[in-house]
């Protein structure tokens, strides 16, 4: 005989459901703001295609420079011990808490074209990072690396580590470990973490506004054309919205079902 | 019992503000000025809470007329004025209360040595202005256009503000702004007139959009007002 569940408590179904309502809501007006006869030509504006590309473009790069990093940063966090540990993960926390805005500031205060480090890297490299898809990409890192971080962080610390120690016993080398035993392991979290730094990128507007500027085809990102539009023609704004819940629904729907269907 | 504590939190979440608070949208070329309306304002009205909401016009508009709640608005350009006129918002008919002209903003000392609106066309250099969508955006491209250069910007900002902010910092190498900003950067940046046969004038209109502006916008209008305006390098009509 199966148990079944017990009934949850009125309040908390009513309040859950609320929960439901204030992520629903929104939606729903934007949706009935949809000017649909219009749509195809809306959506196929130079500003728009010129928008979904680079939106595209730069959180894939932004999504894999923050993978590249945010998987050794956890791992030390995670694995390693160092003096002032505590202080390094509240910094690679604190873009998740900080306005946007402020990290942008931030941003231009280090690597703009006025700093040490921009004027270097102007002179050596000839790579301007203020108003070019590059500085998007460095804001999308910025404000989306944390959450990388944290998830594998959090799976590093929590996974049975006596695994890597049999592969050890058994002679295989600290690379062969870490590919073999401990990637494979925190795979779903792993996963998970690049979906939401991916996610968090595509939605970045304040570091990038403030430290990328807006240029279309340049800088000028979904959600910067959004913002833009929004002030000259609404139906534009509405439509570009409605491609971003789109696409970023389509994405993260498609990735949870190839990713956690076994659940 | 707690579903109804939940009610509550929300109605009371939806309350409405006090009625002595004087909610006013103004264009963000008017941050400082406005500050100063505010404090004086207050001064001789007891009671009177003034809350003053910046943007660039054009977002304000779109906030007015999507039903956010204000009072007073004042634009920077008369056609954002008389879409909210023509949608019925404004209940006495909108006034102009100052001018304003434009400037080319370099950052201190002018590190790219520009020149003038032929500086604007150079590839080249980093050259910033507004959004067309918004008035400083409209009007630096008409004295571009007056001057013959077709502009190469970096950037469009979404706010005069933004865009002197990038200036200050350095950022961009030179910008078309407003006289006042100039004024109201007090010194963190250089400036250079844009010569008068394409200068654009920029009328300012406000208006109220309840009785309970009324009171603010007939003291812009004042003497007193006026005084402020003068203060800040505002034009007076």
């Amino acid at each position: 005989m199966t148990r079944r569940p017990p009934r949850p408590p009125t309040a908390l179904v009513v309040l859950g459901v609320l929960g439901f309502v204030v992520f629903a809501g929104p939606l729903t007006g934007l949706v009935a703001r949809v000017p649909w006869s219009r749509l195809g030509s809306l959506l196929a504006t130079p500003i728009v295609v010129d928008a979904l590309r680079l939106s595209l473009v730069a959180s894939l790069a932004a999504t894999a420079v923050a993978t590249a990093l945010g998987l050794p940063l956890a791992y030390l966090l995670a694995r390693v011990e160092f003096p002032l540990k505590r202080l390094t993960r509240a910094i690679v926390m604190l873009p998740l808490v900080l306005p946007p805005v402020v990290g942008g500031a931030a941003l231009l205060f280090a690597i703009g074209r006025r700093s040490p480090v921009g004027e270097l890297l102007a002179s050596t490299t000839g790579l301007v990072l203020p108003f070019s898809t590059w500085g998007v990409v460095g804001a999308e890192v910025f404000v989306a690396m944390p959450f990388l971080v944290v998830t594998v962080e959090g799976a590093l610390a929590g996974m049975d580590q006596r695994f890597e120690g049999v592969a050890a016993s058994l002679g295989a080398g600290r690379w062969t470990v870490l590919r073999r035993v401990t990637l494979p392991m925190i795979a779903p979290s792993l996963a998970a973490g690049v979906v939401l730094t991916w996610a968090r990128a595509m939605g970045e507007f304040g570091a990038t506004i403030t430290f990328a500027g807006n240029i279309q085809g340049h800088t000028q990102t979904l959600p910067l054309a959004v913002f833009v539009a929004l002030e000259s023609d609404r139906d534009a704004a509405v439509a570009l919205s409605l491609l971003m819940v789109a696409v970023s629904l389509g994405v993260l729907v498609g990735l949870r079902r190839r990713w956690w269907s076994a659940r | 019992m707690k579903p109804a504590l939940v009610c509550l939190v929300i109605v009371a979440a939806c309350a409405p503000a006090r009625s002595d608070t004087i909610l006013v949208s103004a264009a963000s070329s008017l941050t400082d000025v406005f500050a100063a309306m505010e404090t004086a304002y207050e001064e001789v009205t007891p009671g009177a809470d003034v809350v003053i909401n910046l943007g660039g016009s054009s977002a304000l508009r779109t906030q007015i007329m999507e039903g956010a709640p204000a009072d007073v608005f004042a634009s920077a350009d008369g056609e954002i004025m008389s879409d909210v006129v023509s949608a019925g918002m404004v209940s006495g008919g909108p006034r102009v209360f100052a001018t304003n002209g434009l400037a080319i903003a370099v950052p201190p000392g002018n590190p790219a040595g520009v020149k003038g609106l032929a500086d604007f066309g150079n590839g080249a250099l980093y050259i910033g202005l507004c959004a067309p969508e918004v008035p400083c955006g409209r009007f630096a491209r008409m004295a571009l256009a007056a001057a013959g250069v077709t502009p190469s910007p970096d950037t469009e900002e979404p706010d005069v503000r933004s865009l002197l902010t990038k200036i200050e910092v350095g950022e961009l190498d030179a910008g078309i702004v407003y006289r006042t900003d100039v004024v109201a950067a007090d010194g963190r940046v250089d400036s250079m007139v844009v010569p008068g046969r394409f200068d654009v004038s920029a009328a300012y209109p406000i208006a109220a959009l309840d009785r309970e502006g009324e009171g603010f916008v007939a003291f812009v209008l004042s003497p007193s007002g006026r005084a402020i305006l003068r203060r800040f390098g505002f034009g007076l009509p």
